[in-house]
């Protein structure tokens, strides 16, 4: 591992102003990807700032039913909170099937948003990686893409999205609220995941030293019967090889709202705006939920080693819609 | 390592910078506080093995997938090889040497050793502590539960089994 150096910060405004002025400067908050990364030789910060100590965890219930979560909230700290395991179980559930108990005390909110791609290239700190090295070429397009997205990708880059976490706001339409040099800033969740295109390197809008603050989930009632499916090699401990976030709401047997999210096919938590285009409105039987997910497929580009995904995120997609439909609607 | 008396007050470039060269660090370690001198990039794992003599915790992948490293920073179980030692100054660390009692085992460490819930012994420290941790946690009713929250310290020995008959003995009997 490289030699770096340290600092703690005292409080938001200084780390934001060191972090800025120094591209070779990067955050430390729970570490599980910087510390991770740096020792592979991917992340070659010269110096962290640690921002564990800034007063940026806990959860706040705003009056208008939202809820605020700090970016340095805990993982696990996330996933016992009352308030959300009673209004968005879908956030609590994704938040439990992700990595380990340990790795969940210890990964922030924020930096689970902001981790890095488990591609196996990308990792390797040797084989061309755009995202890496940018214009070096994408290995795992020709290479060993078990794992890699079918949607958003581009001849750049086929990398998936690693967070359960994100699959879970990206279907509850949650804002990123950001501080910078600039002042505050709040991305749509949609908006804050950029697809690779030509620039696989930059995977969100933020600026060097911008800081994610608070997390925040606007209120959804449709949300309170909401869950998460993840389908993966193993039964725990183990990245999605296709998740989906869903929630459901009926009104004699139509559907009067719907959200859907799928992870572990896309190069970002990918909201399935097509599925619920389809769904909205739309009798609460198989043959619509089937159509949805073909419809929300459709674009799908496999690679020879992920062609799977496409047959095994519809099927994932259908269950999930009648597994809600089963529960019933929310009050 | 530099020193400025007014870094809670100040702003922007004045951040105390330590390293990257050897600074001095206070960790507390089982009830005792210990001096070390070490390089930022020192994870908590290597300062308690090469600096502390605290050869407990393992270094299995050094990368946070196979859980042998498991330690409490303030009370909650975490992956030391993750970890810097410089970011524990100021917060306290239990490690498997810790939880003996006046020369007597925790219990579940007894019961590791009456229901042979190891083979090599490796991984049995990390488990030991990530057992005790769930202990207090609550998601270990039922052997589904156990091996979900314990699913973050591997075995390759495959003595699960065994593991969560240990686990449960001691939750039976607290």
């Amino acid at each position: 591992m490289r030699p770096i150096s340290y600092s703690r910060a005292t409080d938001a405004a200084g780390a934001i102003a060191v972090v800025s002025a120094d591209p070779t400067t990067d955050y430390l908050a729970g570490g599980t990807t910087e510390i991770d990364l740096l020792r592979q030789n991917v992340l070659t910060p010269r110096r962290l700032v640690d921002i564990n100590e800034l007063p940026l965890a806990g959860i706040d219930d705003a009056p208008d039913g939202s809820l605020r979560i700090g970016a340095l909230t805990r993982m696990s700290e996330a996933a016992v909170s009352p308030l959300v395991r009673e209004r968005f179980p879908v956030i609590a559930q994704a938040l439990e099937m992700g990595a380990s108990p340990q790795l969940r005390n210890m990964a922030s909110i924020g930096g689970n948003l902001l981790q890095r791609v488990r591609c196996s290239y990308y990792r390797d700190a040797v084989s061309p990686c755009n995202k890496r090295e940018p214009g070096t070429g994408c290995s795992a397009i020709d290479g060993f893409s078990r794992g890699h997205a079918v949607l958003g990708t581009s001849e750049h880059c086929i990398a998936t999205h690693p967070s359960d976490l994100a699959v879970a706001l990206a279907a509850l339409d949650a804002r990123v609220h950001t501080r910078g040099q600039d002042g505050e800033q709040a991305y749509g969740i949609d908006d804050f995941f950029l697809t690779p295109d030509h620039t696989p390197h930059r995977e969100h809008p933020l600026q060097h030293g911008e800081l994610i603050t608070t997390i925040e989930v606007p209120t959804a009632p449709v949300a309170r019967r909401s869950m998460y499916l993840k389908v993966r090699d193993r039964e725990s401990y183990e990245f999605a090889l296709v998740s989906v976030a869903g929630a459901l709401s009926l009104v004699d047997g139509t559907i009067a709202d719907v959200r859907l999210a799928l992870g572990g096919v896309g190069t970002k938590p990918w909201r399935a705006h097509r599925a619920e285009g389809v769904l909205l409105g739309a009798s609460a039987d198989r043959e619509s939920f089937a159509s949805a997910a073909r419809t929300e497929m459709s674009d799908a580009r496999p690679t020879t080693f992920n062609a799977f995904k496409v047959e095994l995120a519809q099927r994932a997609i259908v269950r999930v819609l009648e597994t809600l439909k089963a529960n019933g609607s929310p009050a | 390592m530099s020193s400025s008396g007014s870094t809670l007050t100040e702003r922007g470039p004045a951040l105390e910078e330590r390293g990257p060269g050897p600074v001095n660090v206070t960790l507390s370690v089982n009830g005792a506080e210990h001096s070390v001198r070490i390089e930022p990039r020192v994870s908590l794992l290597d300062a308690l093995r090469e600096r502390l003599d605290l050869t407990g915790a393992k270094k299995g992948c050094d990368q946070g997938t196979c859980g042998a490293c498991t330690v409490w920073v303030d009370g909650r179980r975490v992956l030391a090889c993750l970890t810097l030692a410089m970011t524990c100054e100021e917060h306290e660390v239990t490690t498997v040497e810790g939880l003996a009692r006046d020369g007597e085992l925790h219990s579940m460490q007894q019961a590791f050793i009456e229901e042979d819930a190891f083979q090599c012994g490796f991984c049995t420290p990390g488990q030991i502590m990530s057992a005790v941790a769930l202990l207090g946690e609550g998601h270990g009713d039922d052997d589904d539960g156990i091996k979900e929250w314990m699913s973050g310290n591997l075995c390759r020995c495959a003595a699960y089994p065994h593991i969560r008959a240990a686990f449960r003995a001691v939750r039976d009997r607290d």
